[in-house]
């Protein structure tokens, strides 16, 4: 923060000694070569551009707040008698965890407040996380020279999943235990190693007095420490790409036109935090999460209907809940398959989108740097694969809550559990297929646009008593917009035979390679973007239709 | 109108037009939907007067048999007791509509003379439980902890930590607590209706089922606490995370966009 | 995918031409596509009118001010307001007025500093767009090379490659020291044993009902009722309750005999009445939404259903073997145990067989 006083002052040279405090730190730590190269860097201004900045704030408003809980907080699963404020509760048996939560919701004054601060935005940080990620997938952000950072990204995403998880299961309420539980049987379901590994995890029986602390430390130190140290990471790499941008005027790959971050950018993104916790605290305010004083607290042979996840985790419970009950029995063996499959195409699911940037790079053979940003509709291919990813995680979504679409759509709830198993192979599909259809309409258009205008929706009448509706050209700007993609041809394999007669070995990769390169380039793939020949024949020719 | 068609081609009219159709459909729907109240049925009311046999007669026989023996339409009344009939015809559940998964709450078209008065003829058919009196459901000296912990064993797995409902198998559902009168929840536990199991004085004590009424009445009241805030249905994660994407999000995207737009210019007029 | 990765399985010349990157501007005459370059700079009417900006200046001021009045609201609430204080507000419901207060005057503190701020720099601080260049992030081929070389002479210099003796016996000590830290995690928990198969079951031990924790009796179950039952000496305040009621929880029913299709079952239950596990074999919820007229019950967490009726065979749902079922007699006029449980509760596990 030196840095920013220190330039403010010297422009102003009101104060010296400001200058000199900033000479001393300059001395020491080197900041006006670190200023000069950042104080006035660009941003570009896009309100998609602000969905990580969400998750960021999110994620400083969870530790400030994570942080005071902990000082109320008992990991512990020593049971106590329950004599506190909440009288519904009275003599209820419970662990210090539980009792300690209530205490927190109802003795602490705010700390009922700060508690739902925390959860809200918990599911407001993988909310935003999620939603950023598809900014950057669909919008093609991930390109040379930010794989890794979109490997930061998504390990950031992935993490936040547990360390939700984890967070949720500490007040030992009768909800997340049961989602404990449901780990237990995860583990249990490894083949080999899982009545061992679950002995080592609880320390003995399942729920046994260990797991909660043992939650605590992962929740608290292990998770958040390494998702602290890959954010950090996450934003030097933002700085030092510089943020993409969307094609527009001005707008080069060679450049990033936008704010400089001293002083609009700063005070727009200081300001973003401070309306960002503004908005939470007031959620906060108005909306009650994880009342665990009307769930009550963890006893293994209790249960409520309605068991669920957040919402992060929905998609593994949908898996889990629609999944056949195989299990295989075998020299004296067992395997759960019933838990072991949902439980691999878990992050099976995950990868699948992590690594789609490193496929897409091989398949398109394009090592060049992108900074501006595709319109999704000019990369049918990766949309349609994005939206696919899209629609199966929902529809294992829907899974996850079929019993609540049940009672509230009036279906059966084994209905809901046939639909998932059917549409979560056959929604991405044809969810592909559409939306490449559409994306191909879109590209048709913008043609039409360029060549022929804007519809205006006036009619005119000619003279001669024809009726023809207006088309307004398009300016310059928006011209280059709608043609300044690349239209590359697909990879080709050459011919069988080279010039000397000798049969050219091609590997199966490289027949995949052009297959996979003519999905992107191919003809059903692209509409060739009108010539600037096209463009002059049509303008010059016979006027507007 | 030359303003109008104009814009018509305006790149935003598309958004314009979905979200007024959007309202329309949603206007047209509350508007025209059917309205969740039973019919009275006009002649159950013109023969009110009647006592319970000939009630029967006209209400339930055709399923039930005419002397409650049942049919292939619905079960025996022997021995199901003036409690059953006081909760299935007190909560409008029978006389039933249509055959279905299950048969709903409705309104009931039944004066409560008129129940007594059929509670009285089936009793007759033989002994089952009887209608409780107000001692035993009423909150007062009752244990609420201990309620809510035999809720959670005995009750929540179907109906919900607070009695909000949930799904059984092929559409069938338990159905929400609230609003429901203490003396049909009592009425529910000790007679088991439909495929709800019966949770008798063997298996529920009387104390018991006191302690679980009160703490219903804590929870699942109108004048129940929800300190934190909006309940969001007391469904749990499902309904907190989309209330999380919409309102919190959803909120900060709008609040994202006023950031990043572009200043109101000069020239513009 | 390495750069050389990606050259071996495709030849250069079969790979997608490459596009123009450096913008033409000299085509522009002609080129009606080309990029026009940044429009020139517009002024918002803070700009040109002074007045304009004061008023931008004032609301500003103002926001920052509200701000401070809301963090005095929150600090007087704090002060003011009872913990246990529930009022009604409309449309919310009987919320705490201390919640509220403090998270509505939160909320506004913080939002105001955001909206000024943003105000700020929306209407008063300098809009003209700026563009930055961008430098290309990969090292020119000189400073490549040089790197290479002092590689190789640190390479070198160490001697890595040519004392294979040190190398190796490096690489050795390295992969062998975290084998400590693997041997230290040992004391987690306890070895499994038999713990996953025996449970609080065996011969003659009565059937206590959960709610009155009283030992039940055959005609304290009804044809059509649902009762809860753990083992006789198993008490709620036990060290280890959760760790046994985890595995001992049972569920009882009566089912008329005709009714009962499975005969093992049948063999095992006393007049209809039926003891099951209660835990769930899928992942091991306590399954209980028992539904009297099919005998179907069903776990409210993943779904699977169970027939009581046949030998708690899965008909739904993702669990993989039938439920438990206790073998009950009667003694003395109680219900208890004939036998412990002959498998397993709960979810599978790799030796269960």
């Amino acid at each position: 923060m030196s840095n920013e006083t220190s330039a403010t002052t010297t422009r102003r040279g009101k104060a010296p000694r400001g200058e000199r405090v900033a000479d001393w730190a300059d001395g020491r730590l080197g900041i006006y070569s670190l200023a000069k190269a950042n104080m006035r860097k660009i941003f570009p201004d896009h309100w998609s551009f602000m969905l990580g900045e969400v998750a960021l704030y999110s994620f400083i408003i969870i530790i400030l707040t994570g942080v005071y809980l902990t000082l109320f907080f008992h990991p512990s699963m020593a049971e106590v008698v329950y004599h506190g404020s909440y009288v519904p509760m009275h003599g209820i048996r419970m662990t210090q965890a539980f009792e300690s939560t209530l205490a927190i919701s109802f003795d602490v004054r705010g700390g009922l407040l700060i508690r739902q601060i925390h959860h809200w935005a918990a599911l407001v940080f993988l909310a935003a996380m999620m939603v950023h990620m598809m900014r950057v997938f669909f919008t093609g952000a991930f390109r040379k020279p930010r794989e890794v950072n979109w490997l930061f990204g998504f390990l950031l995403f992935v993490l936040g999943m547990f360390t939700g998880f984890t967070g949720y299961s500490l007040p030992d309420d009768l909800l997340s235990g049961t989602g404990v539980r449901f780990i237990e049987g995860v583990i249990l379901a490894m083949p080999l190693v899982g009545s061992y590994l679950q002995m080592f995890i609880f320390g003995g029986e399942f729920p046994g007095h260990d797991i909660i602390p043992r939650f605590f430390t992962v929740h608290v130190l292990l998770l958040p420490g390494i998702m602290l140290g890959l954010l950090v990471a996450h934003l030097i790499l933002v700085f030092y790409h510089k943020h993409t941008q969307f094609p527009g005027a001005g707008k080069t790959n060679n450049n990033v036109v936008g704010m400089p971050l001293l002083p609009v950018y700063m005070a727009k993104a200081g300001g973003f935090f401070f309306l960002v916790f503004g908005v939470i605290s007031v959620i906060a305010a108005v909306a009650s999460i994880n009342p665990v004083w009307a769930i009550g607290p963890y006893r293994p042979d209790q249960v409520s209907t309605g068991a669920q996840p957040d919402w992060y985790m929905g998609f593994a419970e949908g898996l889990v809940r629609v999944m056949p009950g195989w299990e295989w029995n075998f020299w004296g063996h067992t395997v759960n398959f019933g838990v072991l499959i949902p439980i691999l195409v878990f992050p099976l699911v995950l990868v699948a989108i992590a690594v789609y940037p490193f496929v897409e790079s091989w398949i398109r053979g394009d090592k060049r740097e992108h900074h501006i940003l595709d319109r999704p509709r000019n990369v049918p291919t990766r949309t349609g694969f994005g939206v696919a990813w899209l629609v199966a995680y929902f529809v294992m979504l829907i899974g996850g809550g079929n019993d609540l679409w049940a009672t509230h759509f009036h279906l059966s709830i084994n209905s809901i559990t046939w639909f998932v198993r059917i549409a979560f192979f056959v929604g991405p599909v044809l969810a592909f297929i559409a939306t490449k259809r559409i994306c191909m309409g879109l590209q048709r258009r913008d043609r039409d646009k360029v060549l022929h205008g804007r519809e205006s929706g006036i009619i005119k009448r000619l003279p001669h008593g024809e009726f023809i509706e207006v088309h307004e050209p398009l300016d310059q700007e928006q011209l280059h917009v709608l043609t300044q993609h690349e239209q590359p041809t697909p990879i080709e394999l050459g011919p069988e035979v080279d010039e000397n007669g000798v049969e050219r070995k091609v590997s199966r990769t490289q027949k995949l390679r052009a297959k996979l390169s003519k999905s992107y380039y191919g003809e059903d793939s692209v509409i060739p973007k009108p010539t600037v020949e096209e463009y002059k024949e049509i303008t010059s020719g016979h006027g507007h239709h | 109108m030359k303003k109008l068609s104009a814009r018509r081609r305006h790149p935003l009219a598309a958004l314009v037009v979905l979200l007024f159709a959007l309202a329309v459909t949603g206007g047209l729907y509350a508007a025209f939907a059917p309205a969740d109240k039973a019919q009275a049925d006009d002649s159950a009311q013109s023969l009110a007067i009647e006592e319970g046999k000939k009630l029967y007669a006209v209400g339930c026989a055709s399923c039930h048999g005419t002397g409650g023996q049942g049919t292939s339409d619905g079960p025996s009344l022997v021995g199901v007791g003036a409690a059953a009939v006081d909760f299935q015809v007190g909560t409008g559940r029978m006389p039933a509509q249509q055959p279905g998964a299950q048969v709903p709450r409705k309104k009931n078209i039944y004066s409560n003379a008129q129940i007594d008065q059929l509670a009285a003829y089936v009793a007759s058919l033989g002994a089952g439980p009887t209608v409780p009196d107000k001692e035993q459901y009423s909150p007062d000296g009752a244990d609420i902890g201990k309620g809510g912990e035999l809720f959670r064993t005995n009750c929540a797995q179907c109906h919900n930590f607070t009695g909000k409902g949930g799904a059984l198998t092929d559409g069938k559902y338990a159905p929400t607590l609230e609003g429901v009168d203490p003396k049909h929840i009592y009425e529910a536990m000790e007679t088991g209706p439909q495929n709800m199991p019966s949770f008798g004085d063997g298996s529920l004590s009387k104390e018991n089922k006191k302690d679980i009424i009160a703490y219903l009445g804590a929870v699942n009241g109108d004048e129940s606490e929800s300190p934190g805030g909006l309940d969001l249905g007391g469904l749990g994660p499902v309904s907190e995370g989309l209330f999380g994407y919409i309102f919190g999000l959803g909120t900060l995207i709008v609040v994202a966009i006023w950031v990043a737009a572009r200043t109101t210019k000069a020239k513009k007029s | 995918m390495s750069e050389t990765g990606r050259h071996a399985d495709v030849p250069e010349e079969t790979l997608p031409s490459e596009r123009e990157t450096a913008h033409v501007s000299v085509e522009k005459a002609e080129n009606p596509f080309a990029d026009p370059g940044l429009p020139p700079h517009e002024h918002r009417i803070q700009d040109i009118d002074e007045r304009a900006a004061k008023r931008s200046e004032r609301v500003v001021a103002l926001q920052f001010l509200v701000s401070m009045l809301a963090t005095v609201a929150f600090i007087a609430s704090y002060v003011a307001v009872p913990v246990d204080k529930i009022v009604y507000i409309w449309p919310i419901g009987h919320i705490s007025a201390l919640n509220f207060a403090l998270g509505l005057s939160l909320g506004v503190a913080l939002f105001c500093i955001g909206a000024g701020a943003v105000h700020w720099a929306r209407t008063l601080m300098s809009d003209v767009e700026v563009a930055d260049e961008r430098h290309p992030i990969e090292a020119e081929p000189e400073v490549k090379a040089k790197v290479m070389e002092d590689f190789a002479q640190g390479a070198k210099e160490s001697g890595f490659g040519r004392r294979k003796l040190v190398r190796n016996t490096l690489f050795g000590a390295l992969a062998m020291v975290p084998l400590s830290g693997v041997v230290l995690l040992r004391d987690l928990g306890p070895l499994p044993g038999t713990k996953l198969r025996t449970t609080g079951w065996k011969r003659g031990v009565r059937l206590v009902n959960q709610s009155t924790n009283l030992p039940l009796r055959p005609e304290d179950i009804a044809v059509g009722s649902l009762t809860f039952a753990k083992p006789e000496g198993l008490e709620d305040d036990a060290e280890d309750f959760n760790v046994q009621i985890a595995k001992d929880a049972l569920m009882i029913v009566r089912i008329k005999p005709e009714d009962i299709k499975d005969k093992q079952e049948l063999s095992w239950s006393y007049d209809g009445i039926v003891a099951y596990s209660k835990i769930c074999t899928h992942v091991g919820c306590p399954i209980s939404l028992y539904e009297q007229q099919t005998h179907h019950v069903l776990c409210p967490c993943h779904q699977s259903t169970f027939d009581l009726s046949d030998g708690g065979r899965v008909i739904f749902g993702p669990a993989g073997h039938a439920l438990p079922q206790l073998h009950i007699m009667v003694k003395d006029g109680f219900l208890e145990a004939a036998s412990g449980f002959e498998e397993p509760v709960g979810p599978s596990f790799w030796e269960r067989g």
